[in-house]
């Protein structure tokens, strides 16, 4: 993957409204944000309705995938350019997760819906709607996707980078007062990992820095290209932003996206646990 | 999320003995400019939250005790820095005017 292929600007979104190929995604941290105004011709998805299974903790399967893409209106072979708020989090995430289930042309517009607003362009309240398609998804790709039992085990081994903020990785700062339901039992981060603030990989409007920026960053945090790489945070989507990086557009193979993270580590009984701003040795403390 | 949501001026549900506020209003010629994009920077220059404004122009943070960086972004004018400082139990009021 690289640049050319994961990213389109707003201009080439501009170009492609009336494309009936090219489908617009909307996914936000605020789910009301799509109905208050949204590109053109843009569907919404609803990170928790729509992509979360809503008994278990974990993605909708597949054929519900199938099933949701498909009332959606998104077709198979269809590109796909995901965008949102709090500078393309979620939609961030949403890549992923179409990568995960094998979509083959998805991309991110740099910038999102920031930098769509910045530019003064136009957006519009009027709903979407899509003649529905019979979707197929692939079986989820692992190789994207870790889990607990990896993080513990990529203590001390591999690359771990957590993408919270200071606070959050030093233990100091749990959840913000307003988000009390994703708070962990505990505060700090898994011993070993190195703290890289997602916001470092993006410019102020929500674009992200250039390839020889990013690359110097992870070099700078001692990231080790030839280890693998497993990137967490408390949800999973800041650290889809971090994956978005490091995977699409650095083109580094081995990195996984930790949607655990610290709400489901910070919870585990018996596991090591470092605090304050180092990353710390492996057994923690 | 970040520790922050899009604010009015009224505070009538939150505890405010336990947060430092940081809220106030961006306006353009004395009115309020709803959607622009307002960063919290710690003392540091790191990014800690951002929200946009409402649709009356204001917006509000609940930060921590210490100095902090508002920068605000807008459509047609350059990114504007303001310093401010928290304090616990107090609600600092910040009014952010834009030039152009």
């Amino acid at each position: 993957m690289s640049r050319d292929t994961a990213l389109v600007t707003a201009d080439w979104v501009q170009q492609h409204l009336d494309d009936p190929h090219v489908v617009l995604v909307e996914v936000d941290e605020d789910t009301t944000a799509y109905d208050k105004g949204h590109i053109a011709g843009a569907v919404k998805l609803d990170w928790k309705t729509d992509l979360q299974d809503s008994v278990r903790r974990d993605f909708v399967d597949r054929r519900q995938f199938e099933a949701l893409l498909s009332q959606r209106g998104i077709g198979t072979d269809d590109t796909v350019v995901l965008y949102g708020g709090n500078n393309n989090w979620f939609a961030a995430y949403a890549y992923w997760y179409f990568k995960l289930y094998g979509h083959a042309d998805v991309r991110l517009l740099d910038g999102g819906r920031k930098i769509w607003e910045l530019d003064s362009r136009e957006v519009t309240d009027e709903g979407t709607t899509r003649e529905p398609t019979s979707y197929t998804a692939q079986e989820p790709d692992r190789s994207i996707r870790a889990f607990r039992d990896e993080v513990i085990a990529a203590i001390g081994a591999k690359n771990l980078v957590d993408v919270r903020s200071p606070d959050e990785y030093a233990g100091r700062l749990l959840a913000p007062a307003h988000l009390p339901q994703e708070a962990a039992q505990r505060g700090g981060h898994v011993p070993t990992a190195v703290n890289v603030p997602w916001s470092k990989a993006a410019n102020d409007d929500g674009t992200f820095r250039s390839d020889e920026e990013l690359t110097r960053l992870y070099e700078a945090a001692g990231l080790d290209g030839g280890k693998d790489t497993i990137a967490y945070c408390r949800i999973g989507e800041r650290s889809a932003h971090t994956w978005f990086v490091l995977h699409e557009l650095l083109g580094r193979d081995n990195v996984k996206n930790y949607d655990g993270s610290w709400t489901e580590y910070g919870s585990l009984v018996g596991v090591p646990v470092a605090v304050g701003d180092d990353p710390g040795p492996a057994g923690g403390g | 999320m970040c520790g922050a949501t899009v604010g009015g001026q009224a505070l009538d549900a939150v505890d405010v003995a336990r947060q430092a506020v940081i809220q106030g209003v961006v306006m353009r010629d004395d009115s309020p400019v709803a959607g622009a994009y307002v960063r919290l920077l710690d003392a540091g220059g790191e990014f800690v939250a951002e929200v946009p404004t409402s649709a009356t122009g204001h917006f509000r943070f609940f930060a921590a005790p210490g100095r902090w960086t508002l920068r605000t972004l807008a459509p047609r004018t350059g990114p504007v820095d303001r310093p401010v400082v928290a304090a616990r139990g107090r609600v600092v009021e910040v009014s952010v005017p834009l030039s152009g």
